[in-house]
């Protein structure tokens, strides 16, 4: 089995879907020759040739919208937002196209929207944001955020072969920086809607997904080697639809939750995840749900603004401890 | 059929007296079928708001009626014409305003927002200019699979000022898929009037900008219209790319039932009124010897006896149970979470 970066892993999950199905096909900025930003789809037009890798001008919307219409007609498109930042120019076609298609109509729109998202890579406001939490509130799309390489492929798969509209959110922080051994000719895919217990605790369940996947699991080292706690860490994987059975379940099996997420505090994910769990599981809890977040502020620049606003590490262990404590 | 007495002149754009008729009986549907909306409109039949296309109709019909089998065309609030060339029910249209569980939204949303791929349609959604981005998606997925399928998308004067509009256009002309665009521009976008929408004189002006060829027509007398929109559809269909058409028109009355129409001068109204396309139509028809006035009434009685029909039908019909609203967020899970409060 050979070591594959995240990025790799996104890049062999799209490779082996358009191999696999003709009517998937790939949409954005600059990803034909070039590559895209990132290369994700180096290689790809010279595989595929243009009509499956397309080069778009400078228009989310339109490069949505015209998914969506593929959509409709059989095709898989696949659309790449150069960063997800600027997903929020495609809102409208998500929100009120996209999102509402099946409802209104009883046609399917299966596409995929992905594009590298979050911080921790001095990328500055408008190329590190975390989009999930104005997508999270609109029925009818789902959201899955890789933390592994493994899910990185799997869930690329996953989203393809969905007949539901997907936002597939990796992080760029993780692209070359985690790397795994991932099975070769096998068909890897990661189920849409389920957690995975990314390590397994008894004293403090750490909710999260994405990136901070990993300050958790660095975190719960840490409280098990200074404090002899064990920390339970849940990586949620998939957003939408979340998986409340494993979030409960490590509830009351933990019976305090720490959740964690790199997005802003007001209006995150955590505060639905919280009241969840309050309607859900309230008299598991032996403490309050505690979270830890970005502050309530635009992401700044430098580095040492971003790592202030950014939840960090000592962060989590902070915040366990004070959950620990009750 | 009985042959026209005698022809003054002979039928243009290729079309049969069999095709005048038809494009007749289309015209006079869709205006019977609004006159029959805004009766029951009236009657509070109707859920919400209900918007017309009087005066408009023989463009919807028209540029409709250039599509083969097989083409898409997405449609605004006013191209209920459109709808109807293709193959829409004026039941589900009675269905859908008057919020029907029975109709094809299943009460969903409203008028002509609904889809049938297989007859040809893609209803709008609200927000104007969205369709163009859509649409040059489906047409982009003919020109992927060698379909020789062409869309068509309707606009406003209003929707032109869209970015999703530009946006659109843009990557559709870039692409060269086969679309045709058409703008109505029927004078007002709500209340505001197109000299405050646009600094251009002719919306067809805005085409110089994405490389396609354009034209303006009269989009109350169907003749050009459906030449204009033939040209443009066999331009699509050879691979030649997208085509915008201005159709220029008039809508005589307000944005929807509601709308007093304070804003439009009286004379202005008066004047368009003298320039209805179907008295146009009917008038030049009759006047070229191309058909008799006789199977002209045999249309107009079909029309009355299919929407005496369709009513009758509609109002019969219930309302959706309010539970169905939980289904079809998604494909799975099927049914959306009912909420405790409401599970008795």
């Amino acid at each position: 089995m050979p070591e594959v970066t995240y990025l790799e892993a996104l890049r062999q999950g799209l490779w082996e879907e358009m191999e696999r199905d003709e009517r998937v096909f790939i949409l954005g900025e600059d990803i034909g020759i070039y590559g895209g930003a990132f290369k994700v789809t180096e290689g790809f037009i010279d595989r595929f040739g243009p009509s499956r890798v397309i080069d778009t001008p400078i228009s989310e919307a339109a490069i949505v919208g015209a998914a969506a219409g593929a959509a409709h007609m059989g095709l898989r498109p696949v659309a790449e937002m150069q960063f997800i930042d600027f997903i929020s120019c495609a809102y409208d076609m998500l929100t009120n196209y996209v999102a509402t298609a099946r409802y209104r109509t009883g046609v399917a729109t299966p596409m995929v929207v992905r594009g590298p998202s979050g911080g921790y890579v001095r990328g500055g406001p408008f190329h590190s944001q975390m989009p999930e939490a104005a997508f999270f509130h609109t029925p009818g799309l789902k959201i899955v955020c890789p933390a592994t390489a493994r899910d990185a492929k799997g869930l690329i798969k996953a989203a393809i072969r969905d007949d539901d509209p997907v936002l597939y959110l990796e992080h760029k922080f993780l692209y070359r920086r985690i790397k795994e051994h991932l099975p070769e000719g096998e068909d890897l895919l990661t189920p849409i809607g389920k957690a995975r217990v990314a390590r397994e605790g008894t004293d403090l369940s750490i909710v999260t997904y994405s990136a901070t996947v990993w300050k958790a699991l660095e975190a719960a080292e840490e409280i098990a080697v200074k404090d002899g706690a064990s920390v339970e860490v849940i990586d949620l994987r998939s957003l939408v639809p979340l998986d409340d059975a494993a979030i409960m379940e490590s509830v009351k099996k933990t019976n305090k939750v720490l959740i964690v997420h790199e997005d802003t505090r007001t209006g995150g994910i955590a505060g639905e995840i919280a009241a969840r769990i309050n309607e859900q599981a309230f008299e598991w809890l032996d403490g309050p749900i505690l979270r830890v977040t970005a502050h309530d502020v635009p992401l700044p620049y430098a580095p040492t603004l971003e790592d202030f606003v950014l939840p960090q590490t000592a962060d989590i262990v902070t915040a366990a401890r004070r959950l620990l404590a009750y | 059929m009985a042959a026209p007495a005698a022809r003054r002149s002979p039928i243009p754009a290729g079309l049969s007296e069999d095709a005048l008729l038809e494009i007749y009986y289309y015209l006079r549907l869709t205006r019977s079928l609004e006159e029959r909306l805004v009766n029951l409109y009236r009657q509070s039949k109707v859920i919400g708001g209900l918007y017309g296309s009087l005066g408009q109709e023989g463009q919807s019909v028209a540029s409709a009626y250039a599509l083969e089998p097989g083409d898409i065309v997405s449609p605004l609030i006013r191209n209920v014409g459109s709808m109807l060339v293709m193959g829409a029910m004026p039941l589900d249209l009675l269905r859908q305003y008057m919020a029907k569980g029975t109709g094809p939204a299943r009460g969903r949303d409203s008028g002509v927002h609904f889809v049938d791929l297989e007859r040809g349609y893609l209803g709008n959604i609200s927000h104007l200019g969205d369709m163009v981005p859509v649409m040059a998606g489906i047409a982009l997925s003919f020109k992927l699979r060698g379909e020789r399928r062409v869309g068509l998308v309707h606009v406003g004067d209003g929707a032109s000022s869209t970015g999703a509009f530009h946006e659109g256009m843009n990557l559709a002309a870039v692409q060269r898929v086969p679309l045709v665009v058409i703008i109505e521009n029927n004078g007002y976008a709500y209340s505001t009037p197109t000299s405050r929408q646009t600094a251009v004189k002719r919306l067809a002006e805005k085409a110089k900008a994405y490389g396609v060829p354009a034209e303006t027509v009269d989009g109350n007398d169907i003749f050009p219209v459906y030449e204009a929109s033939t040209r443009a559809v066999e331009r699509a269909r050879l691979g030649e790319g997208v085509t915008l058409i201005e159709v220029v028109t008039y809508r005589r009355k307000g944005h929807a039932e509601h709308d007093d129409q304070r804003y439009q001068p009286k004379e202005e109204r008066e004047h368009w009124a003298r320039l209805d396309p179907i008295d146009r139509y009917v008038w030049r028809l009759v006047a070229e010897g191309w058909v008799e006035q006789a199977n002209l009434k045999a249309v107009d009685d079909r029309v009355t006896a299919e929407l005496d029909t369709a009513v009758a039908v509609a109002e019969g019909e219930p309302p959706p149970g309010g539970d169905t609203a939980l289904s079809d967020v998604l494909a799975d899970p099927p049914e959306a979470e009912r909420l405790w409060h409401r599970r008795r």
